[in-house]
């Protein structure tokens, strides 16, 4: 039997931040991984000889700077190149790509509507108001509303003077926006279809709702959260792939003391008096730490590694009802070589950034019609990358990976199972969507490996397959992530925290949930060392010229 | 009384007859100009055959609010009901129905299909009746701006922080968790009967465009329950009610109260142009051309109507008119009237059942597949139908041993694709289809039959999109943003003119108290 000062299950993005930052303050800490490699949703995996995929996770954006900074992230190998553009594809062989020279954009806009092109400067302004005023709000941990202790009401006050300052204007648009669909957001902007299902991709990703829900238009804001070198919302490669992110932050939990275990699958958590008292193995080894942290999701921590009887029923029965549907798949394709998008001049820089079949916010609504009724979509909305256009290590040469991120599929289907049989229609459904702007597409296939949300739950532990360990809907977000009362990191049993996407800020290769809950956990621990958790420093917001501020098309 | 400034009030639906009747009760000179030879907007009881009269929107009253009915005297006026406390059946295609009735919650229905159902149903209710009574309160207020050094703003958004706080740390949590959420979430998490959670999200998205796996449809839900809350205050509950000869002798009643007090009445007077003078509205002039002077005007039209048509964009700046044109008013629910020769009989149902309110939402999928149609410009395949009967209780409706029957139908855009002239007597059938499979035979006894889309609406009752609300409900356009930032007091950008209707806080739904609210706006703003 070891001792530890901390345990860290699993070693997600989230559980290695979290354990980074316990280490950086002099914490012994281990991070127990289940799978031979680490990463959780975000590695590189060789699973065609020769090809390196991104098989979960496949963009970087949202990465916390502070994070960055504070681990030395650079220093350990990580490198972000952005995209150069994107790439929209209609049915009848248009295309409507976006640059990073903001003027260009508005050119290509114009094609579709003259009025958009002009609507397009106010929806990029306001967009990046709304992300000024809620980043702030990622950095923090959610103040709990009915609790009267000075640091909660200092921090809703503190956040009531922010949106007071935002203008009166500004406050109602604020509120409409959090709750509106992002269909009627939209169409508050533009009139051409194409145009709005562009940026309406950035709503439904990953999420459970479709562009009409209202809430959505939260979800496309999340997407815009993120910043690469500075220009906010752009998104960019890891190069080596995103499991580059995690090697790093291995790399980093090592030069700060800390372990890391792989194979090491926890079979549950040991509560003795009301208090963590370490973790036991499936191999039957027990590890013995007074602070337990989990990175897993929320159903899993709980209901999975932990004894009901540890926890107050009310607890329990809120986790139960935790919502965490799955909506989306992946494919992960090794490519002979480059294939050709006839409605693509061959040396378009937006190639070097992610592509989108979908020209209408109907297809896009329909598609998730079909998640609601337990089926794969039909007419599936796309979001896929070709990373070796940007980072040729990822491929043999003159070869090439592409990643699909597909939406929708469900955890569940209405009528069978996810076998082998399905697995192969789905991933023909969407073969068959994206050949159809891409005549040579189908011949360059040498390798495909098609994931759906149960695989995705499988393999990596993703609850019912949700990436974002949870969905994005108000009723679980800042303070009611995970559920109400629980918002801060810590759970009902002493010693024990959470750090996955379930708790705020949510998913998306953040890092902010291991990083609050590293800074809950050290407080409780009168560990000085809190103060110094991510804070929100240098921001970068102000030093960027207007036009390029926001990238427009870019997404995960 | 023909001294003093003169106050307009454009169309005399119940919003406009009950500001109206609280401003002349104030001593105010007023005039009522209504459109249509009828007082009531689309609270209004029509023929739709010889001897046949039905409610042509709205069919029950339950929201009217208790202190209306008391100020305006609405009893003494005429106001009476044939129906009161009305229970609510929840069709079942093989006869096994649910009965839920207000109080007791009819539990032994419930209990046939799930025993842990009947037992959970009353612990929802309570907790959403506590809800609902906390925000009930804040109906009757105007709403207060944001960011204003105006006290009554602060003490009115203070005020509402403190009546969630005192729900106590539990009921406060879960209050903030399931506002946003939608309401097919929530029942699952209480109940296993689908039977049930169809009946109960038919309610929280009647009348919205939203299908219960929107998020938001528990907040229109709490909002009908809170509305619901303000017509029982005081012990004058008459939980779902039918009034005496249909919906229009609400508005007979609000008329005669309004002309009690020294209101004049117009009908047949249209609209067409508010007019303005130096900066502030000076009068109206009809669709005949005659003008009418006004010091003041207040207008029960829509927010649309009334600021793009009848005032012009050209008075107003270009933001405030680019967020009245954004505002969601596509209505998506159609009124299916039908004349019988006979009462019908439903599968399973006694013939002293038949005045409940009868509900056809069979399950959560049921009506989210329903809705799903309306995203697209289409009609629902298998609508969601509310039904009564109300000639059953009210022999004046109908010839001795005939009935009518009204149904409110969800969903039928007001965007149809196609257009309506086309698609009304499919649509129709499908509906009577829908009936039928309840009702076997009824097709047999339909003497005559009456759809009216939302497209009708429009144009019958001059609301823009054929919204019963004038505008969807929900976070983005309730409370403090209904109609839109700048107006959400009832005043509005232009000096002289107010709103009144179903567009502003706190909405439609035949509650008189959008009306009473802006009475007091005008007259705290406006000297007598």
């Amino acid at each position: 039997m070891t001792t530890y000062d901390a345990i860290v299950i699993g070693a997600g993005h989230n559980g290695l931040t979290n354990a980074c930052y316990l280490a950086r303050a002099g914490l012994k800490v281990v991070v127990l991984e289940r799978n031979p490699y680490i990463g959780g949703a975000a590695v590189s995996r060789e699973l065609h000889p020769g090809w390196t995929y991104s098989n979960c996770s496949y963009v970087c954006s949202l990465l916390r700077p502070e994070i960055t900074r504070d681990l030395d992230l650079p220093r350990h190998g990580l490198q972000i190149t952005p995209y150069e553009g994107g790439l929209l594809l209609t049915r009848d062989g248009d295309y409507l790509p976006s640059y990073r020279d903001h003027d260009l954009n508005r050119r290509e806009i114009a094609r579709f509507s003259k009025r958009d092109a002009e609507a397009y400067d106010r929806f990029g302004i306001e967009v990046l108001r709304y992300c000024r005023f809620i980043k702030p709000l990622l950095m923090m941990t959610p103040p709990d509303p009915t609790s009267y202790k000075p640091r909660d009401l200092l921090g809703l006050l503190n956040i009531a003077k922010r949106f007071y300052d935002l203008g009166e204007e500004q406050m109602y648009d604020l509120i409409r926006f959090a709750t509106m669909s992002c269909a009627e957001f939209l169409d508050g902007y533009f009139e051409s279809d194409v145009v709005k299902a562009n940026l309406a991709g950035s709503g439904i990703i990953g999420t459970a709702l479709g562009p009409c829900s209202p809430g959505s238009a939260y979800v496309l804001l999340h997407h815009y959260m993120g910043e690469v070198d500075g220009v906010i919302g752009a998104w960019g490669f890891a190069r080596g792939g995103m499991g580059a992110i995690t090697q790093a932050m291995s790399k980093a939990l090592q030069s700060f003391g800390g372990e890391v275990r792989t194979d090491a699958s926890v079979a549950h958590i040991i509560v003795e008096n009301e208090q963590v008292a370490g973790v036991a193995l499936d191999n039957g080894d027990e590890i013995r730490a007074k602070t337990v942290v989990s990175n897993a999701d929320v159903k899993r921590t709980f209901l999975g590694l932990m004894d009901a009887k540890d926890l107050p029923e009310e607890f329990v029965h809120r986790v139960r009802h935790f919502k965490i549907r799955g909506s989306s798949g992946k494919l992960n394709i090794a490519l002979d070589g480059l294939p050709t998008f006839p409605a693509v001049p061959r040396d378009c820089p937006a190639l070097r950034g992610d592509f989108h079949c979908v020209d209408s916010m109907e297809r896009l609504e329909r598609a998730y019609d079909d998640w609601k009724n337990g089926t794969w979509s039909r007419d599936p909305y796309v979001d896929m990358v070709i990373p070796t256009l940007t980072d040729p290590t990822m491929a043999p040469p003159g070869k090439h990976y592409l990643s699909v991120f597909v939406q929708y599929a469900p955890p569940y289907l209405a009528d069978g199972e996810w076998d082998d049989a399905n697995r192969a229609a789905f991933g023909k459904t969407v073969i068959d969507q994206i050949a159809h702007h891409s005549p040579d597409f189908k011949d360059l296939i040498l390798h495909a490996e098609v994931r759906t949300p149960m695989d995705l739950e499988n393999e990596v532990g993703l609850t019912e397959g949700n990436i974002f360990q949870g969905e994005l809907t108000l009723d679980q977000l800042f303070f009611n992530r995970p559920v109400p009362g629980y918002a801060q990191y810590r759970t009902p049993v002493k010693g024990m925290y959470m750090c996955g996407s379930s708790t705020h800020p949510g998913g998306g290769v953040m890092g902010a949930p291991g990083a609050h809950a590293a800074r809950e956990g050290l407080r409780d621990l009168r560990h000085p060392a809190h103060a110094r958790v991510a804070v929100p420093g240098a921001q970068l917001d102000e030093s960027v010229p207007r036009g390029q501020r926001l990238q427009y098309g870019t997404r995960s | 009384m023909t001294e003093g400034p003169r106050t307009i009030v454009i169309g005399g639906g119940h919003n406009g007859l009950v500001c109206a009747a609280y401003l002349a009760t104030a001593g105010r000179r007023v005039l009522v100009l209504e459109a249509a030879s009828q007082p009531g907007g689309a609270a209004v009881t029509r023929s739709i055959a010889p001897g046949f009269r039905v409610s042509a929107c709205a069919h029950i009253l339950h929201q009217l609010n208790s202190q209306v009915i008391s100020d305006l005297n609405l009893v003494r006026h005429g106001l009476r009901f044939s129906a009161r406390d009305m229970a609510t059946v929840a069709l079942h295609g093989d006869g096994r129905h649910i009965t839920l009735s207000g109080a007791d919650a009819g539990t032994q229905s419930l209990a046939a299909h799930s025993k842990t159902d009947a037992a959970a149903l009353p612990k929802l209710r309570q907790r959403l009746a506590r809800f609902a009574k906390t925000l009930q309160p804040f109906l009757g207020t105007t709403p207060p701006r944001l960011g204003t050094r105006d006290w009554s703003d602060r003490r009115s958004l203070l005020k509402l922080g403190w009546k969630i706080r005192r729900l106590g740390r539990n009921h406060m949590r879960e209050l903030l968790r399931i506002g946003p959420m939608n309401v097919a979430d929530l029942l699952e998490e209480e109940f296993e009967t689908d039977l049930l959670r169809g009946a109960l999200a038919f309610d929280a998205t009647l009348g919205t465009r939203l299908g219960p796996r929107s998020p938001e449809s528990v907040l229109t839900w709490l909002y009908r329950l809170a509305a619901e809350a303000g017509a029982a205050r005081n012990g004058a509950g008459h939980g779902l009610a039918i009034p005496e000869g249909g919906m229009g002798s609400v508005s007979d009643a609000l008329a005669q109260s309004a002309t009690a007090a020294g209101a004049d009445l117009r009908m047949d007077a249209p609209v067409a142009r508010i007019l303005v003078d130096n900066d502030r509205v000076s009068g109206v002039v009809l669709e005949s051309g005659e003008e009418i002077d006004a010091d003041t005007v207040i207008s029960n039209a829509d927010p649309h109507r009334t600021f793009i048509e009848l005032l012009g964009a050209e008075h107003l700046d270009t933001g405030f008119v680019r967020r009245v044109k954004n505002i969601r008013l596509r209505g998506a629910c159609a009124k299916v009237n039908l004349a019988l020769d006979a009462l019908p009989s439903f599968n399973g149902l006694e013939e002293s059942q038949l005045g409940a309110r009868l509900l056809i939402a069979p399950g959560i999928d049921y009506l989210e597949r329903a809705f799903n149609h309306v995203k697209y410009g289409e009609y629902a395949e298998a609508p969601g139908i509310e039904i009564t009967i109300p000639s059953v209780d009210d022999h004046s409706l109908a010839p001795r041993g005939q009935h009518v029957l009204s149904a409110i139908v969800q969903y039928a855009p007001y965007d149809l694709k196609g257009g309506w002239e086309a698609a009304k007597d499919g649509f129709a059938d499908r509906v009577l289809g829908v009936i039928a499979s309840y009702a076997p035979g009824i097709e047999k006894h339909v003497i005559a039959r009456q759809l009216l889309t939302p497209a009708d609406f429009e144009r019958d009752f001059r609301m823009t999109g054929g919204h019963w609300h004038h505008g969807e409900l929900g976070f983005d356009q309730l409370f403090m943003l209904r109609p839109v930032p700048g107006a959400t007091q009832y005043a509005t950008p232009m000096a002289g003119l107010y709103l009144c209707g179903a567009g502003t806080h706190p909405g439609g739904g035949v509650m008189g108290v959008a009306g009473m609210n802006a009475a007091r706006q005008v007259m705290l703003k406006e000297a007598a």
